[in-house]
């Protein structure tokens, strides 16, 4: 007993250290966010904002009323939503064909989407540079969203495969059998089993879109498709030897905010084990 | 409901390998039919190819007198029991019963019925709410059965249903399906390995071996006429001994000694040189617990019991014997093919539990030699069959 508790303990004082070690970033940003720029330029010591030295909400007005950083947020959102959606319907297709069918190149079509997984991001932006100018597509959401795609739909077919391989064939066969359509049996019964591996592939592609900034620097030029952490790198306020630091760290947090909520929402949806009681086990 | 025919049916795979051979089968209207066999005998394919999860190579599959071949599972209307049950998981037991209705696109009310008509049936009304994780394995069977009587299905398919039960559940199970059957009078198909299953559910058997059909006709023809030695073997429990024997006159010569056997069945195997004689184990008794007057002493022998088996109404005595080379490669080869492993040639048999026999003692038993089977070793047929 006394064993017991002094293990609970340690987890816990365990726990404290790590949460400390990884969020203390974040407290930091959020801590400069509110002070106001004079007091940061001139130091501002302490976590707290000293007395005078708080800006309240003041950054955070600037931050949402600029038009640059509103429009960011938006291109950011729609850019990402839709890579993700098309990367998630393409990789669900693409991951149950690679599951349940037996095709010539079927390893090659897994090796090839490994290596793209693995290839340097930077490496591709200055051929896509060219490219997407030439095509007319440069800085516009097309030309983000299909690089966003192309990077993403390797892992999210990997992952999904993993997953609809775990499916048991005979499901889809008693769809079969009970008189649905292949396509019937796929959407009624196998999707809504993968649907774990569906939400992980959703948000590991959204992560990527949404925290890129290669692609988001490089394709973009004006505020027609840049995203929000390019546009970050654009506030550069008046003086470029002395950026607006609380600004910029408002505008962190309101980055933030869509990536945290998001995970709180589909948190719960990610639940193993959804295919127990499906058959004996 | 509907008859299905099969008709010289074969499926090979890629390797060119025939699963199924050249089959056979006509299911009456109604009908109880059983497919067994050891595993790899092809009989799980044969019923995926009614139901339509496998091509059949050629021959041609009837169901209700149309050619259903190139018809889609979906297209087909039968219903099919899982060997795993595949309840769909994310469904309730309700939506799982009332899944094929939904596709069938039956109105809202229609399905209600029809699924707690079904879930009264199979004893599932408090469970209607649950998910099948949540269900224990006897209760996930019965949601699998009642996706499958929900529908007007033509005929029930089932594989192997019982076999991830224990066997307590099994037993009651069994009894279930029997009942169901019978009060629907629907045509079944039922693909098993268990004999108790195939012998206590059919109204006929189709034994299969290596994708060839062995014997089709009812339990007790099974048992008592075996066609051919795997037949013979493979049906009953403890399976039927096999035996070198040789038949001179009306006189047949075992390893324990010569007996007399009738005269139609010496006719038909006398002067063919060595046989494999096939008798049951119930088909030998300990001479003491049979009456003095009944006791014909010419089909007495002498025996040396090593084991003995006591299970409260019979019991099963064991006696070695030794065979020459070629007869026990024989019955190790049979063994091999209904799935089972013979480390020694001995005999079985059954004893009445009344026997005093001791373990590692001599005994005299009696033979049935009237019930005995005699097989031509080299094609395995049943020389005796109908006698």
């Amino acid at each position: 007993m006394k064993k017991d508790l002094s293990s609970r303990i340690g987890i816990g004082v365990g726990f404290v250290l790590i949460l400390l070690w990884c969020l203390l970033p974040v407290a930091w940003i959020i801590s400069l966010s509110f002070k106001s720029q004079e007091a940061v330029t001139v130091g501002s010591p302490g976590f707290f904002p000293s007395s005078g030295g708080g800006a309240g909400w003041q950054n955070y007005q600037d931050v949402l009323q600029d038009d640059q950083f509103r429009r960011a947020i938006f291109n950011s959102i729609g850019i990402s939503l839709i890579a993700t959606i098309l990367s998630v319907v393409f990789a669900t297709l693409a991951a149950y064909a690679i599951a349940r069918l037996e095709f010539s190149g079927k390893k090659f079509v897994l090796t090839t989407a490994l290596v793209i997984a693995m290839f340097p991001v930077v490496s591709l932006v200055g051929p896509l540079f060219d490219m997407w100018r030439r095509f007319g597509i440069y800085d516009t959401w097309p030309g983000l969203i299909i690089p966003y795609m192309s990077f993403t739909l390797p892992l999210a077919i990997w992952t999904l495969s993993a997953f609809f391989r775990e499916i048991p064939w005979e499901m889809e066969q008693a769809a079969q059998v009970d008189g649905a359509t292949s396509w019937q049996a796929f959407r009624k019964v196998i999707v809504p089993l993968a649907a774990p591996g569906v939400f992980t592939a959703a948000i590991l592609t959204f992560f990527f879109a949404w925290n890129d900034f290669v692609f988001g620097i490089s394709l973009t030029s004006t505020e027609n498709a840049r995203p929000i952490p390019a546009a970050l790198s654009f506030f550069v306020g008046a003086d470029p030897f002395n950026r607006p630091s609380s600004l910029l760290a408002a505008g962190a947090v309101v980055a933030t905010v869509p990536i945290v909520v998001l995970v709180l929402f589909f948190q719960r949806k990610i639940v193993a084990g959804l295919t127990a009681g499906a058959v004996k086990g | 409901m509907a008859a299905i025919e099969m008709k010289n049916i074969v499926k090979k795979y890629g390797d060119g390998f025939p699963a199924v051979n050249d089959v056979s089968i006509d299911v009456a209207d109604g009908e109880f039919m059983i497919l067994v066999g050891p595993s790899g005998c092809g009989k799980s394919t044969l019923l995926r190819m009614i139901v339509g999860l496998e091509d059949i190579t050629s021959g041609d599959m009837l169901i209700g007198g149309d050619r259903v071949n190139d018809l889609a599972p979906r297209d087909r209307n039968l219903s099919m029991v899982f060997q795993n049950y595949a309840l769909y998981p994310h469904l309730t037991v309700y939506e799982n019963i009332a899944f094929p209705l939904r596709l069938a696109k039956r109105p809202d009310k229609e399905i209600d019925e029809k699924v707690r008509e079904a879930s009264k049936t199979l004893d599932l009304d408090e469970h209607l709410q649950r998910k099948p994780a949540n269900l224990s394995g006897g209760q996930r069977q019965r949601v699998a059965m009642g996706r499958a009587i929900v529908r007007e299905a033509k005929a029930f398919l089932f594989d192997e249903p019982l076999s991830n039960l224990d066997a307590k559940l099994r037993g009651q199970m069994r009894t279930e399906i029997a009942r169901l059957q019978k009060r629907l009078g629907i045509t079944t198909v039922y693909v098993t390995h268990d004999q108790t299953e195939a012998m206590t559910l059919g109204d006929r058997v189709a034994v299969m071996k290596r994708g060839v059909l062995q014997q089709l006709a009812t339990p007790r023809e099974l048992y008592e006429q075996p066609v051919n030695l795997f037949v013979a073997g493979f049906i009953g429990s403890p399976p039927m001994n096999f035996l070198p024997a040789t038949v001179e006159g009306d006189q047949v010569t075992l390893p324990f000694g010569t007996f007399p056997i009738p005269a139609a069945k010496a006719e038909r195997t006398a002067g063919k040189g060595l046989l494999m004689a096939g008798i049951r184990p119930e088909h030998f008794e300990d001479v003491s617990v049979i009456e003095a007057d009944k006791v014909d002493s010419s089909r007495t022998f002498e025996a040396h019991v090593d084991v003995r088996e006591w299970l409260g109404d019979q019991q099963y005595a064991y006696v070695p014997y030794e065979a020459e080379a070629k007869v026990q490669d024989q019955l190790k080869e049979l063994a091999r093919e209904s799935d089972s492993d013979s480390l020694r040639t001995q005999l079985v048999v059954s004893l009445d539990a009344a026997s005093t026999v001791k373990e590692d003692d001599d005994a005299t038993l009696y033979i049935d030699t009237d019930k005995m089977h005699l097989f031509d070793p080299s094609t395995g047929d049943n020389l005796t069959v109908g006698l």
